[in-house]
């Protein structure tokens, strides 16, 4: 191991590149599109998991299993964490290719008190942990939180908005997340160009105006230089030397690792997801591979051993959080394939490499493995991606159609559904309103249908005994103005304190300076609200109130038609909510660092959270059953199968949701076709479906009821089962049993 | 959205109408592909493991015209067009001959579609063989080899469904044949061996040989209808026996899945 790095130093780390602009001005893109190679055959070629890689996760799955026992193996609560905070750490020195710890062992979770020292607490307390009082003291007495500089700030609207979960999952006490630094610069550049360009670019500003904003873009780039070398030494603990570039496939493989690693040392953000690294370390591959210095067995095992190291990403976080985003998730996610703006697919052999490692490794959730499907894909690797779903339902997919002409062929997808150009582009995260909520304040003049408290105030009751479809919208129209106006007031309160006491340094030092910003909102209960729409419109929905008067349920006479059976006149509700709600949020006065406002229909697994925040609804749905995730169909409303769903999703339109649509499918391996090949060209064609009807993701899940049953009642049998949810995957024994049931009892497309 | 389509099949034939059950937009195992399903009310026999026993009511449906019908196909057509096709099921689509037909006729002629005839057969002799052009493939369900027990298990007789097999013979129809494997009721060896000898006869039209596993997900309809399933206590057959009757089918030069 010793022997590599040192040879390794004398190489030129470009030889054999073509050359270009790339050499002299950060321009990781321009370097991909001269150098890889797009590979169109198919995964034939792929090697399994060596003596080697088997043992070092056998070593790991005793660690693993002792952490699914406790809940969090250990925590590292005598420091606040940094990127230089931990010695180096492995999980066997002597097994691993590739290394890098967030603290000093495998699986024990650092504090990063800068997101809120209270979220530190419960979450130390939560598992049996207590907190190293100097450090209580440091962030009581002389340390600013993220979270205390929001609470100095809100409205007395979004403490009632907050509390009452009409608006849920805010960042105001954890990190946002959600930004990609570019990690691959590292690799291609070192750290010692890497922060030649952050000098340049800082004095660059010498002679500009000092208004705040250039105040602060001159505070973060000289924040981002010092990360930069922190990076480095961090590194040079591990006993390398980053500050110049990689030479080899295991040295980029490593380098990159090397900066996403500084990143979840410094930072609990949400979601800290990869990038597109695949195709880039490919170029690395095969030039070692045409040199003789790599066999297909060693390149797949620099891959595995990656991400083995990627699977076990951890954050110290509370049950509350928990709740929201059930079992553990990191949004590790990596977009894998697409097609580039020239015609030729970015599909490497790299490519398939990332996904073999659900066979070497087995399924996990993490990496959250993102195909960027377009149908225009080599036939080979749609095959695979197809296969892959079916034997481990660990990948999503995002259309790389509807993407690539808005993004270019360099972005990444931060978390589930957000796509974002790499280095070129970060995101506010802002979690998400409940639409359906809003239209039960609207019948109820703003006051909450389970606390009876006044949330909104000025509005005016539905006094009707049977809902007026008119009167509905009228007062939903507003209720949605008042929202959005609360909405994106809390989002202007966090990301400003996030800046201020929470800064990304490391990620935002792999971004270029100057940025395209969104602020991404979000809505939930989509179905529901348009289901109500559609019964209050179609069928006759009589209010039933309590002794206070106030509409705490419903009755429906006759029918109506539901959302998810490719029905227009519902539909059509759906789009028109997704379109009104984007534009009410774009009609706002100001958007904090002047972001541009997009919108996501996800969830997360928070709609069975929202589900219990929510009453009685007019479409039929009882109080506190879960919402359906993301822009799915109610369970058990979508009657005509798999494509009439998907057909509905694929009609909510990317232009007014930017932030992404996110749709989970899942089907029984039978109903998907009696052969196997018959299964992979099966849902290999639906995939091309919804991407060539303008759907956006899927969720793909191949399974059977009766496996998810055992799983609930004997978990220590499927440690390795994995599902997708909203926009990621989780070990499903994680899950809590509420959301194991959500699970079940969604609507199982027994025929696709 | 119904009346958006010009009607480019003739009039009459376009105002036909019939009883549909229901529809499925996206089935992966009702013929090559993925199919648009149209599940025809209506059945004459009384199987006794039937797993779509709502279907059995001729006027249990929605009564729908032919042009009604192929416009609920036309949001799918452009997919079905790489993924496969479209399926008429039942129930059984030989009980309204003249609306098939027509809907089969439709569905080439307005979209040019793969199309597939799920049927037992019994009531071929209803169709000629011009009406049958429309069909590219035949799913035919074969419940038994021996004339009593099917006609214990179906309440109707075997011959008419062998008839019709070497109709199709002879008219060069690929099949491909479908067999429900039902613990004590289709699995003895003997059995299943004489259809395997009689299927290798038709010759190279039958493509595909499936033999299905009885399982119980036809229960709950059963019970919702207010009947008594005969198979309540029926297990499904394991793995070994799946893969004996298959082997059985196989050994014969048959293409089994």
């Amino acid at each position: 191991m010793e022997a590599i790095a040192h040879n390794a130093v004398q190489a030129d780390p470009w030889r054999g590149f073509a050359a270009g602009n790339w050499q002299t001005h950060v321009d990781v893109r321009q370097f991909i599109q001269l150098n890889y190679r797009p590979f169109t055959g198919d995964a034939t070629f792929l090697a399994g998991a060596s003596e080697r890689t088997r043992k070092l996760w056998d070593v790991l799955g005793e660690l693993l299993r002792q952490e699914r026992e406790k809940g969090v193996l250990d925590v590292s609560a005598d420091r606040a964490t940094s990127i230089t905070a931990h010695d180096a750490g492995y999980i066997d020195q002597s097994l691993e290719l590739i290394v890098g710890l967030q603290t000093d062992a495998p699986l024990k979770r650092a504090i990063m008190p800068n997101g809120g020292l209270r979220m530190v607490e419960s979450g130390l307390a939560a598992y049996g942990f207590t907190l190293d009082p100097v450090i209580k003291e440091v962030w009581e007495k002389y340390r600013k939180s993220h979270n205390q500089g929001v609470f100095d700030t809100y409205t007395p609207d979004i403490l009632a908005a907050r509390k009452s979960g009409i608006i849920t999952g805010l960042p105001d006490a954890y990190g946002r997340g959600r930004i990609i630094g570019d990690y691959r610069r590292v690799a291609l550049y070192g750290t010692d160009f890497l922060r030649k360009e952050r000098q340049q670019l800082f004095h660059e500003l010498d002679d500009a105006v000092f208004t705040e904003d250039v105040l602060r873009q001159r505070e973060e780039l000289s924040e981002q230089f010092r990360a930069l070398d922190e990076l480095r030494q961090m590194a040079a603990k591990y006993g390398f030397d980053i500050s110049r570039p990689a030479v080899n496939a295991r040295e980029a493989v490593q380098w990159t690792y090397f900066a996403y690693l500084a990143a979840v040392k410094e930072q609990n953000g949400a979601a800290m997801s990869l990038g597109r690294i695949a195709t880039f370390l490919d170029i690395y591959i095969e030039r070692d591979l045409a040199a003789g210095a790599l066999s297909e067995e060693q390149a797949q095992e620099l891959i595995d051993d990656l991400v083995i190291k990627l699977r076990i990403v951890r954050f110290l976080r509370t049950p509350e959080y928990d709740q929201l985003f059930s079992g553990d998730p990191t949004w590790v996610t990596e977009s894998i394939g697409g097609m580039g703006e020239d015609g030729r697919t970015l599909v490497s052999k790299n490519s398939f490499r990332f996904l073999n490692t659900l066979y070497n490794l087995g399924p996990a959730p993490e990496p959250n493995l993102t195909v960027l499907w377009s149908t225009a894909l080599p036939q080979g690797f749609k095959d695979f991606c197809a296969q892959v779903s079916i034997d481990t339902s660990s990948i999503q997919y995002e259309n790389d159609d509807n993407m690539r002409p808005l993004w270019g062929d360099d972005y990444g997808i931060a978390c589930c559904v957000s796509a974002m150009r790499i280095g070129k582009q970060m995101q506010f995260f802002g979690a998400r309103a409940n639409l359906a909520k809003a239209m039960l304040y609207a019948i109820n003049g703003g006051v909450d249908e389970k606390s009876g408290a006044v949330v909104a105030s000025g509005f005016e009751p539905i006094t009707a005994d049977v809902l007026d479809f008119d009167e509905v919208m009228a007062k939903f129209d507003k209720m949605m103005d008042w929202l959005a106006s609360t909405y994106v007031k809390a989002l202007n309160c966090i990301h400003y304190m996030h800046d201020k006491y929470a800064y990304e340094r490391i990620e935002m030092a792999l971004h270029d300076r100057d940025i395209l910003r969104t602020m991404a909102c979000g809505i939930a209960g989509l179905s529901v609200a348009a289901d109500s729409m559609s019964a209050i419109k179609h069928a006759r929905v009589h209010v039933i109130r309590n002794e206070a008067g106030l509409a705490v349920d419903y009755r429906i006479e006759g029918d109506y038609p539901a959302y998810g059976n490719n029905d227009d006149r519902v539909d059509s509700m759906a789009v028109w909510l997704t379109e009104t709600f984007m534009n009410k949020i774009k009609a706002q006065p100001y958007f904090y660092r002047h972001a541009t406002p997009t919108q996501s229909v996800l969830t997360i697994t928070s709609n069975v959270v929202y589900g219990k925040k929510t009453g009685n609804t007019p479409c039929g749905r009882r109080a506190g059953e879960p919402f359906a995730p993301g822009a799915n169909p109610m369970n058990g409303r979508d009657v005509h199968g798999f494509v009439a769903a998907g057909a509905s999703v694929a009609k909510l339109p990317y232009s007014a949701a930017l932030d992404g649509i996110s749709w989970t499918a899942s089907a029984t391996p039978d109903a998907l076709g009696h052969t196997a090949q018959d299964r992979i060209a099966n849902l290999s064609h639906c995939l091309d479906g919804f991407a060539a009807a303008g759907g956006f993701h899927v969720n793909v899940n191949v399974f059977r009821r009766e496996t998810l049953l055992d799983a609930m009642e004997h978990p220590e049998l499927y440690p390795q089962l994995t599902i997708r949810v909203s926009g990621y995957a989780v070990n499903f024994v994680k899950l809590t049993r509420e959301q194991q049931l959500d699970v079940i009892n969604r609507t199982f497309h027994a025929s696709l | 959205m119904s009346q958006q389509h010009s009607v480019t099949a003739p009039l009459s034939q376009g105002q036909l109408s019939g009883y549909v059950h229901s529809t499925e937009s996206g089935a992966g195992v009702d013929g090559p592909g993925m199919r648009f399903v149209f599940f025809m009310s209506g059945c004459q026999f009384r199987c006794q493991y039937c797993h779509n026993p709502d279907t059995w009511k001729l006027h249990a449906g929605r009564q729908l015209t032919v042009d009604e019908a192929l416009a609920e196909l036309a949001p799918y057509a452009g997919f079905l067009k790489f993924a496969g096709g479209v399926t008429i099921s039942g129930g059984e689509p030989l009980m309204q001959p003249e609306f098939v037909g027509a809907l089969l006729r439709g569905i080439k002629q307005r979209y040019g579609l793969h199309t597939a005839l799920d049927t037992q057969g019994f009531l071929h002799e209803s169709v000629s063989d011009d009406w049958l052009e429309a069909v590219d493939l035949v799913l035919l369900d074969i419940k038994h080899s021996d004339p009593e027990r099917y006609q214990q298990i179906t309440g109707q007789p075997l011959q008419p469904t062998l008839d019709f097999a070497q109709r199709l013979k002879r008219l060069g129809k690929p099949i491909w044949l479908r067999y429900v494997l039902v613990p004590g009721l289709t699995d003895a060896t003997d059995d299943i061996a004489r259809l395997a000898d009689y299927v290798a006869e038709l010759g190279s039209i039958v493509q595909r040989v499936e033999v299905l596993p009885f399982h119980q997900m036809g229960a709950a309809k059963w019970a919702q209808l207010g009947m008594a399933y005969p198979l309540a206590e029926t297990p499904t057959p394991d793995a070994v026996a799946v893969a004996a009757a298959r082997a059985l089918f196989a050994a014969r030069g048959l293409t089994v899945c």
